[in-house]
């Protein structure tokens, strides 16, 4: 815990804070407000069980980006794992997930309506399930960043060298790169500087991100996810906007190395090919997701059950796509804390408890 | 959506799910009037000129046997701190054992030995009881209820309506080892130091703060649902509020690790022998510093006060920030207790 602490100190923060305001004081004398996206639901989390909101200028605002997983995956995918209970099929999944309204029902629903729906810790507990159950298909949902995806393809190496044939992943790998992309071209998200994430940085290394702030010229730090990493990215952006850079900074050195994780990376490249993916809320960003490459398509569940993950229809009146894209705040959303809550989520934003929508009603009504 | 067609895990987490259900099927029914109004700790049964303190809880924790205790100490705790917070001295108990078939008579023998030492530590006699067997799982190894009843302090009459502005909140130790300890024994989780949970008896703590009786206008035990909960609870539908200074709020390291691997606020984590007491400023001092004379009060402090911010529980950050402090939703931790 020393190793967290030293980043929760409040006099460090204090003193941050105050140049934080400092800066900004110099925005406002040239009519600058800092729209500032943190990409990453952990960020979210974080900034709201601190309060760091509270504690920023008033012409500083955090937006909170698409960067929960959760958050993002289609209606239609919820549909398809909904149909494979109906199957007989066994579901595996991070908790998370059970809540997430597909088209009309949950995988919670199809839980009590009788479909086999195990919640996991680890993906390394789906590999136990089908080891146990040699009769029964399992099938793990391949949800997640750069992060989670190293861990959950481990699966498959698992399951090669244990010569298990009853399991198989139901992917929709989200790749945060291509995302940044899309909401960097999209003009009605007018953002000025990227508080980029912690552990998907820790993964993919900082090199990556280079051509993304040259092109688009907008400040971009890679943070770390304790309180005073936060308020360090916020002053390492407020001082690029000051001085009119737009640069690429690693705060989080401590962990975020420039070339990432090799052994992760190599993982991923022997047995993921990029593809196009559909970002709730957003849309079908190009070659923004991760599928498994032919030859290991016998742990594709797609393919080994034939079923697509597309077309799915969610609530319309839900604005979840606004909120990732930072357009609208959760609250300005006309189902937020109404019919939309945590116990009774409208909206993917609303179930994962790193979604933005939860962390402003767990945090800030 | 908000039908509700089926009981779920979460109706038993001690957050919002499980006081929905409390008001809509409990109270409606039986708590109309009489003691069960306002939903008490224990019952106040007044007969003649003795009032009698009454109280029930139920225990199905797995793992049944855990660091720093076990499901017949907890059955123990828990009910006679049910009965101490509410203002009485606990004198006797019932034991319900429902067991499932296969359990082994050691682990049955050992708990029942647990049972027996603490029940004697605090003084407290086992009265009447009952034993039931059910088939292969139809439960999970053992459950255990116990009643208990008491009788109450003269003096010590406390209630969220005799909670005003000004008055503070002292806690009489660490927060959440309990939860996070059944939690790192069910993950596995290697710390440094073993988490031990932090079951125990609150009776001593309820006697010293009878002395100041006058002053103490609130006490609880903060179990399932953790601090939140009790917090929420008590300024839902008042008129102050209750603010929280959280580099004041003391909690073991290694639960701190264990919740942070586990990504959990400590806040909404059970304790099995901590208390909560709100009392008038001036005699906090010397509660905090008769709680510290005894083992189970030795990390007592303040934590809080009470404000005119109706409604509402706002946590001061370890930075400086402020945010609201939240009634858990459902399903916490499974079995905690």
């Amino acid at each position: 815990m020393k190793y967290i602490d030293g980043f929760r100190n409040h006099l460090a923060a204090r003193s941050i804070t105050k140049d934080i305001h400092k800066l900004a004081a110099e925005l406002s004398l040239k009519s600058l407000e800092a729209r500032i996206m943190e990409v990453c639901g952990s960020h979210t989390m974080s900034i709201a069980r601190y309060g760091i909101r509270q504690i920023l200028p008033e012409n500083v605002r955090l937006i909170s980006g698409p960067g929960c997983p959760v958050c993002v995956t289609d209606a239609a995918y919820i549909d398809a794992a909904i149909s494979l209970t109906e199957r007989d099929i066994h579901i595996a999944t991070f908790g998370d997930m059970l809540k997430v309204p597909g088209s009309s029902r949950t995988l919670a629903d199809a839980r009590g309506a009788g479909g086999q729906v195990h919640v996991c810790y680890s993906p390394l507990d789906a590999v136990r399930l089908a080891k146990e159950n040699p009769e029964t298909e399992i099938v793990f949902l391949g949800i997640g960043f750069e992060t989670t995806v190293p861990p959950v393809i481990s699966i498959v190496k698992r399951a090669m060298t244990e010569s298990l044939k009853n399991i198989s992943i139901l992917t929709a790998f989200k790749l945060v790169p291509p995302a940044l992309e899309a909401l960097a071209e999209d003009k009605d998200v007018a953002v000025n500087g990227f508080l980029l994430p912690a552990h998907v940085s820790a993964i993919i290394g900082v090199d990556v991100y280079r051509g993304f702030v040259h092109k688009y010229r907008i400040p971009s730090v890679i943070a770390g996810f304790e309180p005073l990493d936060i308020l360090l990215g916020i002053k390492g952006l407020l001082e690029q906007l000051e001085g009119s850079r737009a640069e690429l900074v690693n705060q989080y050195a401590r962990v975020v190395k420039k070339q990432g994780n090799r052994i992760a990376l190599n993982l991923i490249h022997e047995l993921l090919q990029p593809a196009d993916a559909s970002w709730r809320g957003i849309g079908t960003i190009p070659r923004s997701g991760l599928t498994l490459r032919e030859e290991f398509s016998d742990f594709d569940a797609s393919k080994k059950f034939s079923i697509s993950t597309e077309g799915g229809e969610p609530d319309m009146r839900c604005r979840c796509g606004d909120v990732l894209r930072g357009i609208i705040f959760p609250d300005e959303c006309p189902l937020f804390n109404k019919e939309c809550t945590p116990l009774f989520p409208v909206g993917p934003c609303m179930v994962s408890s790193e979604g933005s929508c939860a962390a402003y009603y767990k945090y800030s009504r | 959506m908000n039908d509700i067609k089926r009981i779920l895990l979460g109706h038993g987490g001690g957050g919002k799910l499980s006081r929905d259900l409390i008001d809509s099927e409990i109270v409606t029914r039986f708590g109309t009037d009489g003691p069960l109004v306002g939903l008490p700790d224990g019952a106040r049964l007044q007969i003649g000129e003795e009032t009698l303190v009454f109280s029930t809880d139920s225990f199905v924790v797995s793992p049944l046997e855990f660091p720093g205790g076990d499901i017949g100490k907890l059955a123990v705790h828990g009910t006679v701190n049910d009965v101490s917070v509410s203002g009485a001295v606990p004198m006797w108990l019932s034991l319900a054992l429902i067991i499932e078939e296969g359990l082994e008579m050691s682990v049955l023998q050992r708990i029942l030995d647990s049972i027996k030492e603490a029940a004697e530590e605090i003084g407290v006699q086992v009265v009447t009881g009952d034993t039931k067997v059910v088939a292969h799982g139809q439960c999970d190894r053992l459950f255990i209820n116990t009643a208990g009843i008491g009788r109450k302090i003269p003096g010590l009459n406390t209630g969220v309506d005799r909670i005003k502005q000004g008055d503070v909140l002292i806690t009489s130790g660490t927060l959440g080892d309990h939860g996070m300890a059944i939690m790192a024994a069910r993950e596995n989780l290697t710390l440094n130091n073993e988490l031990h949970s932090d079951t125990g008896s609150v009776h001593r703590l309820v006697a010293a703060a009878a002395r100041w009786a006058d002053g103490v206008k609130f006490m609880r035990d903060p179990t399932r649902g953790g601090i939140a909960a009790v917090l929420g609870e008590i300024v839902e539908n008042s008129s102050f509020g209750i603010v929280l200074k959280e580099e004041t709020i003391p909690y073991n390291p290694d639960a701190r690790a264990v919740a942070e691997v586990l990504g959990i606020d400590l806040m909404h984590v059970a304790c099995e022998g901590r208390m909560l007491l709100i009392c008038a400023p001036d005699i906090a001092g010397s509660i905090i510093e008769t709680w510290r004379g005894l083992p189970e009060g030795a990390g007592a402090g303040i934590i809080g006060e009470v404000t005119d911010d109706r409604g509402r529980v706002i946590l001061e950050t370890l930075i400086g920030g402020r945010r609201m402090v939240d009634i858990p939703q459902g399903e916490l931790l499974p079995r905690i207790c």
